[in-house]
């Protein structure tokens, strides 16, 4: 069934444009990319104040409010981007093991995101209280997100074509 | 020694047939250049948007620094080491490819752009570091730095798509 759907998906009008304008995957993926970055780096910067490593100067609920908004952002971005993506060439990913496996690391660090987000809202001094969940989260949420992006790099190789 | 003669001699090393050869390594030390980018430009477009009074405007700009500067440059090194392994496994290709060329070209005038930044507008940091509109240096700086950088990952990119 799979299969079907995607040679269904790849022959559509908007599939076939995206194939055959050689700029247009390469532009999407560099969009991609650049989201990577901001999520990556606001995850880093967030994920090591709550490991209590770095900016002291700063409370938990400063760098949450500072950095989430654009990890959420990027995630839309990353979304519509990966999206395009799928669409162009439906096989490479909806047929390869590895792209279950980013979504399914993906699916986890957002709800684990979510969660977090939600806790720092209703109680400021939630996570500055809890330090071992607090280093818990963040070793998990880093490892996550790296696993994510291995993933996606090795999706390329992977794939059945 | 011709530059073709040492471009043959770095792809004949051990290291590089290993990196062409081996069917895992060229995929992982990719991933791990592209953590590294990642964390390159994510963290240098934290203290442009500083720089360019988009976001952050309330945290000086010294401290910003302090915090996001020892990613960035950890993170350079990692990918200046596997950009390097990568770039061995086909040397003479990579190197005759101008998206590649290109890109260390744009490499080169970050560096320079940075350099100009630090020797110029950010002496006088103590004067503006805490205010939320930057000095005109450090908006261009800030500014070039960004295009610059996106331009560098569209080329990283490019690379892949024109020399398979």
């Amino acid at each position: 069934m799979i299969p079907a759907f995607c040679d269904w998906l790849s022959s559509t009008a908007v599939s076939m444009v995206i194939q055959n304008v050689y700029w247009i995957i390469p532009t999407v993926q560099t969009v991609h990319i650049l989201a990577i970055a901001t999520v990556m780096a606001s995850i880093v910067m967030l994920d090591f104040r709550l490991l209590g490593v770095s900016a002291h100067g700063q409370t938990i609920p400063d760098v949450a409010h500072r950095f989430l908004p654009w990890v959420w952002t990027a995630v839309a971005v990353l979304f519509t981007s990966g999206s395009l993506l799928i669409i162009a060439e439906p096989g490479r990913d909806l047929l390869n093991t590895v792209f279950y496996l980013k979504m399914s690391l993906l699916a986890c660090v957002l709800v684990i995101t979510f969660g977090f987000q939600v806790l720092v809202r209703r109680d400021g001094e939630f996570w500055e209280h809890r330090r071992a969940i607090a280093r818990i989260t963040a070793v998990v949420s880093l490892s996550l997100w790296v696993g994510i992006v291995i993933c996606g790099r090795w999706i390329a190789y992977a794939a059945h074509g | 020694m011709h530059l073709n003669d040492l471009l043959t001699a770095i792809e004949a090393s051990p290291i590089a047939t290993a990196v062409r050869e081996n069917t895992w390594l060229f995929p992982t030390i990719e991933s791990i250049h592209v953590l590294s980018i990642a964390l390159v430009v994510g963290t240098i477009m934290i203290v442009d948007f500083r720089l360019i009074n988009v976001v952050g405007r309330r945290r000086p700009v010294s401290e910003l620094m302090r915090e996001t500067l020892p990613w960035t440059w950890g993170a350079f090194v990692a990918a200046v080491i596997t950009g390097s392994l990568l770039f061995s496994s086909s040397a003479m290709k990579y190197a005759h490819n101008w998206q590649f060329e290109a890109k260390m070209l744009m490499l080169l005038l970050a560096g320079l752009n940075m350099a100009i930044f630090h020797l110029g507008s950010y002496r006088s940091v103590a004067l503006w570091d805490r205010n939320a509109m930057t000095p005109t240096g450090a908006r261009i700086a800030g500014g070039v730095s960004l295009l610059i950088w996106v331009t560098v990952v569209s080329l990283g990119r490019w690379i892949g798509f024109a020399t398979n």
